[in-house]
Formats: structure tokens, sequence, C-alpha cells
């Protein structure tokens, strides 16, 4: 199952030259890009881990682009990575943009569990059947 | 570099003849090539190799659009020549010229020296370096003093690590940024010596030669009018006596010194006329007179050294 978070996510996989427009597009803007990538694909799950610091400070994406390859070559296909830009801007102070760069190559999807609570009440909440494994063999390796 | 002309058929390209000038002038470089022509003073065999790299762009770019492809050409370039001859602020144009041609994307000049690429403890580095990198990327990296960055007396030196991330990026991104090493000229060949890598990768070596003294005295006049300043007759001819003196004392650092030498007198200016009870006119604030000149201790300094030698 495809898991779908931040922007873009019901289109294609962006392609690099579609995701070099879009840092290009965050860096103009002005925002803090940042590498970020996970294998706990729960939607809930805030804390992804980031890959060097955030860059700002930076003219160009192909800076950012050379990050995000060699995030890629250690962690594609096993975890989850996103871009996002943070808006440090006074009275925004927010992330703005936030975009999945690469995704494992298999996506098993979620688990839902119901729970029966207080007599005949239902319960409902998900599980990613990866998290089942711990952390660092979800996605094979 | 990727761009949107590759869109045009070229079979309909190739039977038209291309105009050149029409070419330099839609691309601005014509623009900035004057401008540096104009506020650079001497420098010949320097704009004359700057024009030729121009040239060699502008070409390459027309034989793109008519599908005759070539390699992006290596653009990294290595600038010697003595202190104050302007290696700086010719990479700053060179940016200019790099971006007006569209063969980097930003056409801004990082400005960097050892201490912003080499780390203090081992893992420092290559983040560092990295960063520097990346704070390049769409411009023009300028390494000054760039034989720093190699110290063959310590082996276990971190400039190592620096050079070498430098040459990957060099090697592989050559798209994305070009590198403008620049330091004194016999240095920079003893570097280049202990490492090869560097100077198979850099295509362009520009010499800076020194300024003559008639240079640096025009230089001096442009200098004093952007501060609204001007010599006076007497002034003038002092001057001139101060730059022939300022040459044979050591650590002469051409349009620098010649730049230190003006604050100064500006300083002798400013006190002669504070310390004087009459009134100064316009005039008085804005001309620098010899007296401001010939009180400097290069006089003093040139004739004990002349003596030391005889």
């Amino acid at each position: 199952m495809r898991m779908t978070q931040g922007c873009f996510s019901f289109l294609p996989d962006l392609t690099d030259d579609q995701i070099r427009v879009q840092v290009q597009y965050c860096i103009d803007q002005g925002y803090a890009v940042n590498i970020e990538f996970t294998d706990d694909p729960h939607p809930r799950n805030t804390f992804w881990d980031m890959w060097g610091l955030p860059m700002f400070d930076i003219r160009d994406a192909a800076a950012v682009m050379m990050e995000f390859d060699a995030c890629r070559k250690t962690y594609g296909g096993k975890r989850y990575i996103r871009i996002s830009g943070f808006d440090s801007t006074h009275g925004w102070e927010a992330v703005r943009i936030s975009f999945i760069a690469s995704r494992p190559e298999d996506e098993p999807g979620f688990n839902l569990i119901r729970q029966e609570v207080n007599g005949r009440s239902m319960r409902y909440t998900l599980q990613p059947y990866v998290t089942e494994k711990p952390e660092g063999e979800r996605y094979g390796a | 570099m990727p761009t949107t002309d590759t869109e045009i058929d070229p079979v309909s390209v190739i039977s038209e003849n291309i105009d050149l000038r029409r070419e330099l002038a839609e691309s601005h470089v014509g623009e900035v090539l004057d401008q540096l022509d104009a506020e650079l003073i001497g420098l010949k065999p320097v704009k004359t190799r700057i024009c030729q790299i121009a040239a060699l762009l502008l070409v390459d770019r027309v034989r793109r659009r008519m599908g005759l492809s070539s390699e992006t050409p290596t653009l990294h370039m290595s600038f010697s020549g003595n202190p104050g001859t302007g290696k700086t602020t010719v990479a700053k144009r060179m940016a200019e010229i790099l971006h007006a041609l569209g063969y980097i994307r930003k056409g801004h000049l990082v400005s960097v020296t050892r201490d912003d690429l080499v780390g203090q403890y081992i893992g420092h580095t290559a983040p560092k370096t990295k960063e520097v990198l990346k704070k390049a990327m769409g411009g023009v990296l300028f390494i000054d003093e760039a034989y720093y960055l190699y110290r063959p007396e310590n082996e276990r030196d971190y400039g190592q690590e620096a050079i070498e991330i430098l040459l990957q990026v060099m090697e592989n991104q050559r798209d994305d940024l070009v590198v403008i090493l620049a330091g004194y000229a016999d240095r920079m060949e003893r570097f280049f010596r202990s490492n090869p890598g560097f100077r198979s990768r850099i295509a362009h070596h520009i010499d800076f030669p020194d300024y003559s003294d008639e240079e640096l005295m025009a230089i001096a006049e442009t200098m004093l009018k952007a501060q609204n300043y001007h010599l006076s007759p007497e002034g003038k001819e002092a001057f001139r006596r101060y730059i022939s003196a300022r040459r044979a004392l050591p650590h002469f650092a051409n349009a620098r010194s010649i730049r230190n030498a003006l604050d100064r007198m500006r300083l002798r200016h400013a006190n002669r006329h504070f310390g004087s009870n009459s009134l100064v006119s316009f005039d008085d604030l804005s001309t620098i007179e010899a007296e401001d000149v010939l009180s400097s201790g290069v006089f003093a300094a040139s004739e004990a050294e002349a003596r030391d030698r005889s």
C-alpha cells in the first residue's frame, strides 16, 4: 500500500528534476531545507531522523541534491526520505513544505486494529506492518 | 547545463548564419567585459585571457544551440600573482561573466581561505568543506591563498582531506560550480607540483603581472576620485615619488599598498586642517597637498635603506 504523506503524495513519484525544482523553490523562498528519513511510516510519527543539518545559506538546489544523493545511497529503498522546507520568518516559524522524495521498494501497508471497549464500543487504530520488526530491520537491511 | 534551447529544431537553425556580435549583445557579457576594461587599470594579459574565455563560452553556446554538442568545458581557474594585483576583484567579475553566459546558475562568489575549509580535529574537515561547497553551488568558489591547503611538513595535516573532497566535486559537479584558486605565483607553482590532480583539473592558469608606476598612479587617482578627493599638481608629483620609493621597500603589495597609503594621507590631510586655525574651503577639503604625501614615513625609510646599501 502506497503511503501518502505531505505534498504531492497522490501524484506519481517525483523525478530528480522535479525534486530539484521544488528544492530550488524552497531556497528562493528563503526556507531552510532539510532531508529526513525514517522507517516508521505511521502518520503520527513526527520524529524523523535528520540527514545532516538543516541547509540554509545556500543559493542553488545542486547542494541539496548532493546531500539527497548521499542519503539515497545509504538509505534508498530501505527508508522513507522526505525533504522539507522550514520558514523561519517571524509569525510562520514552521515547516511550509514537506514531501516524500524516496520510498522503500516494498510498502506492506497498515494493519487496522479493532479494540472492544466499554461493552460494545469499538476503538480503531492503525499499525504499520513493518513496525512489528525492530527499527533498522524493517525494510530488509 | 540543460537549457530549453535544445528544443529548437536543429535543422531549421543550420542554414541560418549566426551573428556573434548580436549574440554578445544579447548575453550582456559585453557590458561586463567593458566594465572590467574600464574599472581595472592595466592587467592586459588578464583581460585578453578573460576575453578569450568569454569568446569560447559564447561560441560554445551557439554551437550547442545548433546541435553541435560538446561537453561542458572545464572552467576551473587558477589566478597567480603578487599581492594586490586584483585577483579577488577579477574573480568577482568572472562570476558575473559566467553567470551572464549561463554557465553558472546564480553568479555569486564565495570567498574562502584555508580556515573555512580545514577542520581542527579528525572528522571535522569533511563536513566543513562540504558546507562551503554547498554554499558555493551555482556560483564561484574562490579559494584565496590556496597553497596553504597543503602543508607537506605535517603529514597528519587535514588539508589533504579538504583537497580530496574539492577535487572530487570539481570533477563530478562541473556544471554546478566553478572553483578559482588564487595565490602568489611561486607558492602556487609549488602547490600544483605537489598536487598534480589540481593542475590537470584546472583549465585556465592566469598570471597577474605587477603594476607599473604609471598604472599605480592611475589606480590612485581612480580611488581618490571615488572618495571625492583629488591630488594637487605638487601632490601628484610627490605621490609619483612616493610610489617608486614604496616599491623599493619590503612588503610592497601593489594596489593594496596604494590604498593604504591613500588612507594614511587622508588622515594627515584631516589632521593638517584640524590643526590649522584658518577657515577651510570646499577645495581644501577635497585636495590632497604635497605635504600630506611627503610627511609619509616611506620617504625616510627608503632613504635609510639607501644609506644601508651604500
